[in-house]
Formats: structure tokens, sequence, C-alpha cells
């Protein structure tokens, strides 16, 4: 019934800490703090000395691909995965098939997570009917349902007039628009970004403009609507110098930023590798530059790995045809750790902030924080672990990662959901 | 110098000197075109398949004969990728073909990065003859050639691209070509066609003919697709050859009296280039076809014939 975490390294932003104290978790909460605590009768102890102790991580942006696409993932294989990859709750986007755009789907994917789910699961609704941008979906429905969020993650709803109507009637639901921007006039037949390297391969490239005009046009719509807008997946300088500037005057927007976008550029393209393409694409080292440091100071609010998986199938032919996306859950925190937190580009306390507390806040979430009676979901890192990511081995049902091969240090110990262990 | 790669799939990758020796190889294997008899056994029992996923008659026909000359058998291999695409996915077709053991395959596809995938998978050697609008280096070295007899050196000379660049791999694999060279190269078109970044790769870039065909010894004409003004990239043809058509009278005005011109084929005629230049003097262009089939023979006889590389 309760779990005693004995002296870790306790980070805990919500409330200021980042101290060696001991975890009491009982009856699915948080029970308490502190250096020493006894074991109450019956009590499990984990020795977490030299590990570090964290609020759950949440990743607000994944692609769970149930109902529809299960040979690509299904709610099971997906949280699995997330539990493996230090994650105790997932936000789920919505295009599926059918599509997340009613209350049927949505109670379809919470009782195939209560059933099936390893950690939580947050379905977002759609913005429009089908994902085609051309009218509502029924977002009231959607959002007593249990919907977090509306996004139709994947297309940019093109027609701003329709936009600016959902922003105002999704004001009272307390949910935020999740926008992928990206202005399909401009990104029309893009495979990757538009610079040196799409010159030089011949691949169809798009430019930064088409992100960044989105996120302008979605500020303004914001501005004008009062209504919070995210930005999924910020991926460019002009992308984040706009947010900056809006945040600076009070339009309530926020923004997530993916691990690939965070360590990886377009030069990784030159090897042809279908798992280098997605949606942003990856750009330059002036935007990764932009997008460290726009994590580091809070202009971008939390990291999102928009686990994307698809099938081998649509992942090792031609690039121009390959499905865009890449899986995230279970390389996120280990790459992060290694190639931000270890070379001293982000402090550790801010990784835990920008993965806990801040998605939590963002939308309202249960968690992100280890004050007493919270939920006991829980994120134990091994700050000293050695791996070589391994695809075969991921729980997850796909294997298009862009990080095979790679030998990271630090990673996910023990994840721990309403208070118990998850062993996926 | 000797040839050691498996396959042949950009000009980027290949050093001056293999350039060369391609070039070399190809001028040696030309008086065959005049022979009485023209085949020898050079590759008798090997097996050439032209897969061949974009229509091409030019190109695929070039390959076939060079093939033949060189007493291979060669196997024509047509698929569209539409076709393909709802059935048997490129990686498949390649595995198949594969397992029918053949020495070398030529593969042209509207994908960039295609022949490489194809390197990646197959044992055999591959010849990049065209992917998407990433390279096409036995167009590079079919021009080479072409230059080199008619100019007589490389070093120093000065070539002007004219037209689509943004979609061409010919100008991408005679960009790299020529500038391992030490060719100077001029890309103009209007700002729409032409690629961001393009000097990156070593070029100049010019907006306007009458600039950039002043004072340079080849000019080379590219083909404009018709989709380029569906997509919005020029007004129109009547436009387009306006401004950006060789006409006799823009020669003769900003040219050079001893300049080349050049054109990859299919001439669009009366669009990039007047009928009286593409058949005029200063014309090369059915040079370039012929040479083409020389610079097939010699990829063909290097990479069959590369060390430890034969397939028998």
């Amino acid at each position: 019934m309760s779990l005693l975490l004995r002296g870790g390294r306790v980070i805990d932003p919500a409330n200021n800490l980042d101290a060696v104290q001991d975890v009491l978790l009982a009856h699915g909460k948080i029970e308490r703090l502190g250096r020493s605590l006894e074991a109450p009768e019956g009590t499990e102890v984990v020795d977490a000395s030299g590990k570090i102790v964290c609020p759950g991580f949440i990743d607000m942006h994944v692609h769970l691909r149930e109902p529809g696409y299960e040979y690509k993932e299904t709610v099971a294989t997906g949280t699995r995965a997330a539990a493996a990859g230090g994650f105790t709750a997932v936000c789920c986007m919505a295009n599926t098939n059918p599509v997340n755009d009613n209350g049927a789907v949505t109670d379809y994917i919470l009782a195939k997570a209560r059933a099936e789910g390893a950690v939580r699961v947050y379905p977002i609704g759609a913005v429009t009917r089908g994902l085609r941008g051309e009218e509502l979906a029924e977002l009231a429905e959607l959002a007593e349902s249990g919907c977090v969020a509306f996004s139709d993650d994947g297309r940019c709803v093109m027609n701003a007039g329709l936009y600016r109507r959902a922003m105002e009637y999704t004001l009272p639901f307390g949910a935020p628009l999740i926008s992928h921007a990206e202005d399909s006039t401009l990104s029309r037949g893009a495979s990757m970004n538009e610079g040196v390297v799409s010159t030089e391969t011949g691949i169809p490239g798009q430019p930064a403009a088409a992100e960044d005009v989105m996120v302008a046009r979605d500020i303004l719509l914001a501005e004008l609507t009062g209504a919070h807008v995210h930005i999924a997946h910020v991926s460019t300088v002009g992308a984040v110098r706009l947010v900056r500037d809006a945040k600076a005057r009070g339009v309530r927007v926020t923004a997530e930023v993916t691990p690939h976008h965070l360590v990886l550029t377009e030069d990784a393209v030159r090897t042809w590798d279908p798992n280098t393409k997605m949606a942003p694409p990856l750009r330059t080292k002036r935007d990764v530059e932009a997008l460290i440091e726009a994590l580091a100071d809070g202009t971008v609010d939390c990291i999102a790995t928009d686990h994307a998986p698809h099938a081998l199938s649509e992942k090792e032919g031609e690039f121009d045809r390959a499905a865009f996306g890449v899986v995230g859950l279970e390389t996120a925190v280990a790459v992060l750790l290694d190639r931000l937190v270890r070379p001293g580009l982000l402090p550790l306390a801010t990784l835990v902030a920008r993965w806990s507390r801040d998605p939590a806040r963002l939308l309202n979430l249960p968690g992100g924080s280890l004050a007493a009676g919270a939920p006991a979901d829980i994120t134990i890192l091994d700050p000293d672990a050695e791996s070589t990511i391994d695809p075969s081995r991921f729980r997850s049902r796909s294997r298009n990662t862009p990080f095979g091969g790679w030998t990271l240090r630090g990673g996910p110990w023990m994840t721990i959901v309403g208070g118990k262990a998850v062993r996926p | 110098m000797g040839w050691t790669r498996k396959d042949l799939l950009t000009m980027r990758d290949l050093e001056a000197g293999e350039i060369v020796l391609l070039v070399d190889t190809a001028a040696s294997l030309q008086e065959i075109a005049g022979r009485e008899i023209k085949k020898v056994p050079a590759l008798r029992g090997k097996t050439v398949v032209n897969l061949f996923y974009e229509s091409s008659t030019r190109t695929r026909t070039s390959f076939e004969i060079a093939g033949k000359w060189l007493s291979a058998d060669v196997i024509n291999f047509s698929a569209s990728v539409s076709s393909t695409s709802k059935g048997e996915s490129f990686v498949d077709t390649a595995k198949n073909i594969a397992a029918m053991s053949p020495d070398v395959v030529v593969v042209r596809h509207s994908s960039a990065g295609a022949a490489e995938l194809l390197a990646r998978q197959l044992p055999c050697s591959i010849v990049n003859a065209g992917d998407g609008a990433h390279e096409h280096p036995t167009q590079a070295l079919l021009d080479l050639l072409t230059i080199r007899e008619k100019k007589g050196h490389f070093e120093g000379l000065h070539v002007a691209i004219v037209g689509d660049i943004a979609h061409s791999r010919v100008a991408r694999s005679n960009i790299h070509g020529m500038r391992k060279l030490g060719m100077t190269v001029t890309v103009a078109g209007p700002p729409t066609l032409i690629p961001p970044f393009v000097q990156e790769l070593g070029a100049k870039v010019s907006y306007r003919l009458e600039d950039a065909i002043g004072d340079v010894d080849v000019i080379m004409m590219l083909r404009l697709q018709q989709e380029r003004m569906t997509e919005g990239l020029i007004p129109s043809l009547r436009e387009y050859s306006r401004f950006w058509g060789l006409t006799l009278d823009r020669l003769a005005k900003h040219a050079r009296p001893d300049v080349l011109i050049m054109h990859p084929g299919p001439v669009n005629r009366g669009v990039e280039l007047s009928p009286e230049v593409a058949d005029g003097p200063y014309s090369v262009i059915l040079d370039q076809v012929s040479r083409g089939v020389a610079v097939r023979m010699g990829v063909l006889l290097l990479l069959a014939g590369r060390k430890g590389g034969d397939g028998a």
C-alpha cells in the first residue's frame, strides 16, 4: 500500500525543493517528505541514494495511434513505452481513425487506458471535424468527456476565421488550443527544412517562415480572443522570438519543444535516413541554439516528444515518400540528460520543471508536484546509467528513431504511477 | 588512378582524378560508335538492369546501347511509382531484382536519394541515372566530355547554366563536377527557380540572361517543365521565353563568338531555346547525345570491371 523512497536527491520545482530527502507514498498520494522518515508497517522501501527523485514526467504531445492505426502503436504499447521512458502521464493527439472529434472516441480511448494503460492518459480532442479544418468539432462534449486540450495536430487549421471561433468557443473550458503551426501553402511538397542541405540534396524544403507566419497569426488571434494558445513543437529562432515578445505583452501563449529539435539539425538529413524526417523539420544550428536558450529562460514552457510511431514499411524507403515523425518516449529523457544537462546547457532542475510542473500547470493536470496530497506519480532518474539506444528493445510497437546506436549517460530509473512502480 | 567504387551515385562524392578517369575512359571508347561491327566483348556474361521509375527515352536508350555494345545482357525494367505505391515498394522491388544477381543496376527515380538507398540495399553496382532533383552524374560526365573535346581543357573555363536550377539534377551534378575541375559556374534564372544557398555549392548567381551569357565559354540551357507555371514559379511560358529564351539575336549581341550551346534535352523549342539556336552552329546538343553512349560504356566498364567487383 505504501512505498518509501529512501535517500534520493529530490527535485521538486513546484515547491522550490532540491535536497536529499525521503519520500513516503501512501494510498496513491504523496504522504510526506523529510529526512530519515520512518517506514510504517508493511511499507516497501526503495534505496534511491544516488538517484534523482522528481514529480512524474508528463509528455503532453504523443500519438498513441489507437483507434485505427494499431499496427503503429496502441494505448497498451504506447503507455508501456512511456513508463519505460520515465513518463507517468501522456496526452494523446486526436489524429486517430476515427478522429477523436467526438465524445464516443474520447470515451473509447479512456476505456482502453483504464483497461490496458501503464500510465495516465489524457486525450486531446480535435478542433475541427475530421481534422478537415472546415467546421468545429463538438468541442464542449469533448471537454466534458475528458479532453484536456484541442488540436488538429499533424495539420494546421489554415482558416483563420474558423480558428478564431474555436478560440472563443473553448474559452469557458479552460483548455488550450494546441497549434501545429505550419502554413501549408509554404510547406506544400516539402520533406525537410529549406536551406543549404535541401539545395544540395534536391529534397524539397519548407522555409522557417512556414512556421513563423502561423505562430504570428495564432498569437494575434490569442490576443484578439483572450484564449490560451499553446504552440506545439516550436523549431525556429523566429517562432521563439515571436513567443517571447508575445509573452512580454501578456498574451496567453505557451510553447513546447521536442528533444529532436533540441539536439539535431538539418545536417542529419544528409544520411537520407527517413528517421530524420518530421514536421516541423530539423532546422539549423542557429535554431537549435535559440531553442535551448528559450527552454532555459522559460520562453518555451515545456518539453514534449511528439512521439509519432510509424511502421518500418512507412519509414524505410524513399525520403520524400516516407511518413513524417519519430518515436521519442523511450529516448527523450536519456538524450536530454546526456546532451543538454551533462554539458551544462540546461540546469537539471529546469529540465525537471519543463517536464513536470510546467505541463501540469499549462493543462490543469493533477501532478507536477511532490506536495503532500498530490498524486503519487514519480519519475526517478539515474544520472550515471550508461545506455546505448537499441530500437529492437523498445516497448513501443514502432522503431522509427533517429537516435539508434547513441550511447548516453543518465536516464530514467523508475516510474511510479499512483504510488505503484510500473514495470513495463 | 584506378576505379575502386562499387557505385556511381553523385558527382559530389568524386575526386577530380576520378572524374578525369571516367571522361578519359569514355573518350577511349568513342571509336566503337564508328565501327562496322559495334560490339566488344568486355562485359560478356554480365547483366545490366535498367530500373526506370520515371519515363526517359534518351537516358534509358543510351544505357541500353552502351551495355549492348559492351556485350552485356541488358534488361529494361520500367515501373511507375504510382503503380508500385499500390503494391510493391521500391525497396521490395530492389530486393527482388537483387535476387536475380545482376552485376549493375542503373536506376532512375523521382525521389532524391533513391540511388543511394538502392546502393545500401544491394550488393551489385548502382549507377544513378537521375534521382529527383539531386544528381545525374552520367549527364554531367557527358557534358564534360563534350566540353573537353570542343575546348581542349577544363581549367579556367566559365559555364553559365540557365533556367530551372531549383529542380535540376543536371545543374547540381554539373556544378559539383565543374568546380572540382577548376571551372567557374554561374547559374541564372528568375529568383523563383534558383535554390537558396546555391552559392554554398560554389556557383555564382545571375538574375539576367544578358549578364549571365556574356563572357562565358559554355551556355547550358535547362528544360523548363510546364508544371512551374501552375506552381506559381513563373507567370507564363510566354514571359519566360521572352526574358529567358536564348535566341540568335541575344547570342549575337551578348555572347562570345566561340560559345558552345548545350542542353540536356529534351528541348522545349521556342521556350528556352529558339529553333535557330538549337540547330545552329553554336549548338553541340547532338554531340552530347552521342558522347552519352561513350560515357555510359565507360561507367559500366569501370564499375563491372573493378577489382574484386565482378559478379561472376
